[in-house]
């Protein structure tokens, strides 16, 4: 990482040296230099993660917790190191709040398993329209299981969350919690999250927050947004795939059941019945991902050294400058303008369905994503069946958003 | 434009003007086939003859350049051909853009290339997927059910 040798102006520029760090930017396809534009997918990864990564698997690897030896000893700190780590990135009161799973959506279903189940028919969970499926799915499996109400807080056509409608939807007190996304993956939209857990609050709900999207582009504080649970993933963040985050409430923790039994989240075992260890270890059954884990840290390690200041204002000159040059692009359209939004952007074309101008992209090298992006009622909502989207990395540079807005523009003349 | 021959000429020009756009009035037969990744959507009717041949065909495509052109195609190549007959091109063309196989009949060609593009495959397949269906399903078509195309 080289961030000092040259002082620069441009929140863009500021950040061009961190490409050094990540060895897959060098690679070309079909003959081309790579553009990945597709980090909201999965970000790349820089060296120090896979260093760290490979280095554990050299050097100390073992299983943790249940050893007796040093090389357990040492792979048990460095992995409960991580803890500590994902604490200060999020803010969270404490380290025993944080539990790892294996992705966002499998932290999205602990909380609609373990705290759903203490839920009760004629209760509600309220989502939002712009939720991908890890936030939709486990609430309907759980309004099926529990016979607890699903509701929807609409967007606006801009793509923003309709704090009015919300509002009526918590009226009648009967909402145990909202659960929305902190930064829409198709409208990029950054929702209030202090608002909207405000209104949770006062009506006596809970709020849970998917930041898998927010975490990367901005700096995340759980108390002072006032989120009960907040739910990300590593391999967006510059991790590795296979470790995921959930951050929730200690007194809510307590109170829930385990999600998942076997080793590991037991203090007592009788052929008669079990008790639970503590948290974070009630939650955290069997071997976790002990090298994606400690991957995990090296990433957050990665990214506070580049810090979120820097991050923030290179995606937000990045974002101003996408949206001016796709916005000249004849025939683009834009899907969504919300009045704060990340480094996510959704478009479609006249003429051209989002999977050719993936395909017509690629062959110049620039890698987006076309398709519902795991968000079908959004679609719907949007009266779309599928988009191109381009969204960025504090790896990616003017220059790449330049040759999208040109390749763009080509593939408009060739399909009209 | 570097496009490694998937666009060529005839994809195009029935991606922008399909020729048997439409479901036919009477439809005896029909069948949907739907991509879950994209959302694309095929929905082909037909009318069989007293001899099982395709007397009719037509398609209402959402998808892109390469789903509209490959359901047109096949639409084309359908009429006059009997159940079995189009279970074997369909198998064949399945061959051709999965493995390399012949191509099954000369126009299906240009969807060779797709070979290379294994996340493009089931844009072309969706319209044969959808013919299937619509030739397993014997169900009698209200007219004004048809219509609605």
């Amino acid at each position: 990482m080289d961030l000092s040798p040259v002082v620069m102006t441009d929140p863009i520029d500021a950040l061009r040296g961190l490409r050094d760090d990540f060895p897959i930017l060098n690679e070309t396809v079909h003959g081309k230099a790579l553009v990945f534009l597709d980090s909201a997918a999965s970000a790349q990864k820089p060296v120090q993660v896979i260093d760290a990564m490979a280095g554990a698997m050299r050097t100390q690897y073992a299983n943790i917790h249940r050893g007796l030896h040093w090389m357990s000893e040492r792979t048990t700190e460095a992995y409960e190191g991580v803890r500590d780590q994902v604490a200060g990135l999020i803010g969270a009161p404490s380290r025993e709040e944080i539990i790892f799973t294996r992705n966002s959506t499998e932290a999205i279903n602990l909380v609609a398993h373990s705290f759903g189940s203490l839920m009760r028919p004629g209760q509600a969970v309220v989502i939002s329209e712009m939720e991908h499926h890890a936030n939709l799915v486990p609430w309907q499996m759980l309004r099926d299981r529990t016979g607890i109400e699903l509701r929807v807080a609409p967007i606006s056509d801009d793509g923003d969350l309709e704090l009015d409608a919300l509002g009526r939807l918590l009226e009648d007190g009967r909402v145990a919690l909202v659960a929305v996304t902190h930064m829409s993956n198709v409208l990029g939209s950054v929702t209030p999250a202090r608002r909207i857990a405000d209104m949770a609050h006062d009506a006596g709900a809970r709020v849970l927050f998917d930041g898998s999207q927010m975490v990367v582009h901005r700096k995340v504080d759980v108390q002072a947004i006032g989120a009960d649970f907040y739910a990300f993933t590593g391999h967006k963040l510059y991790g590795p795939s296979g470790i995921g985050v959930l951050w929730g409430r200690r007194a809510l923790l307590d109170e829930m059941p385990p999600f998942m039994g076997g080793g590991e989240m037991i203090s007592e075992v009788r052929f008669e019945g079990s008790r639970w260890a503590a948290v974070p270890h009630k939650f955290e059954a069997g071997t976790p991902a002990i090298v994606e884990t400690i991957g995990l840290g090296a990433a957050i390690s990665y990214i506070e050294a580049v810090g979120y200041d820097a991050i923030a204002a290179h995606e937000a000159a990045l974002v101003s400058h996408a949206l001016e040059r796709l916005g000249d692009v004849p025939g683009l359209r834009v899907v969504g303008r919300p009045a704060d939004r990340g480094g996510v952007i959704s478009f479609v074309m006249k003429d051209a369905h989002p999977h050719d101008i993936a395909t017509l992209l690629d062959r110049s090298g620039i890698a987006v994503r076309a398709g519902h992006h795991c968000a079908e009622p959004l679609m719907r909502r949007l009266g779309l069946s599928a988009t191109a989207r381009a969204s960025f990395g504090l790896y990616t540079t003017r220059e790449e958003v330049d040759m999208l807005a040109t390749a763009l523009e080509q593939i408009r003349s060739f399909f009209i | 434009m570097d496009q490694e021959g998937i666009y060529q000429q005839q994809v195009m020009d029935r991606a922008r003007a399909p020729v048997h756009a439409g479901l036919p009035e009477g439809a005896t037969h029909e069948g949907t086939g739907v991509n879950p990744m994209c959302g694309d959507q095929v929905r082909v009717g037909l009318v069989l003859d007293g001899q099982g041949r395709v007397a009719r065909i037509g398609h209402r495509t959402r998808g892109c350049a390469i789903c509209v052109a490959s359901a047109d195609l096949m639409a084309e190549l359908a009429l006059g051909c009997d159940g079995g007959e189009l279970k074997a091109v369909s198998a064949a063309f399945d061959r051709m853009v999965r493995d390399g196989g012949a191509a099954p009949r000369d126009e299906l060609a240009v969807f060779a290339p797709l070979r290379r593009h294994r996340s493009r495959i089931r844009c072309a397949t969706l319209p044969w997927s959808a013919l299937e269906t619509a030739l397993a399903d014997g169900r009698q078509r209200a007219t004004d059910e048809s219509k609605d195309g």
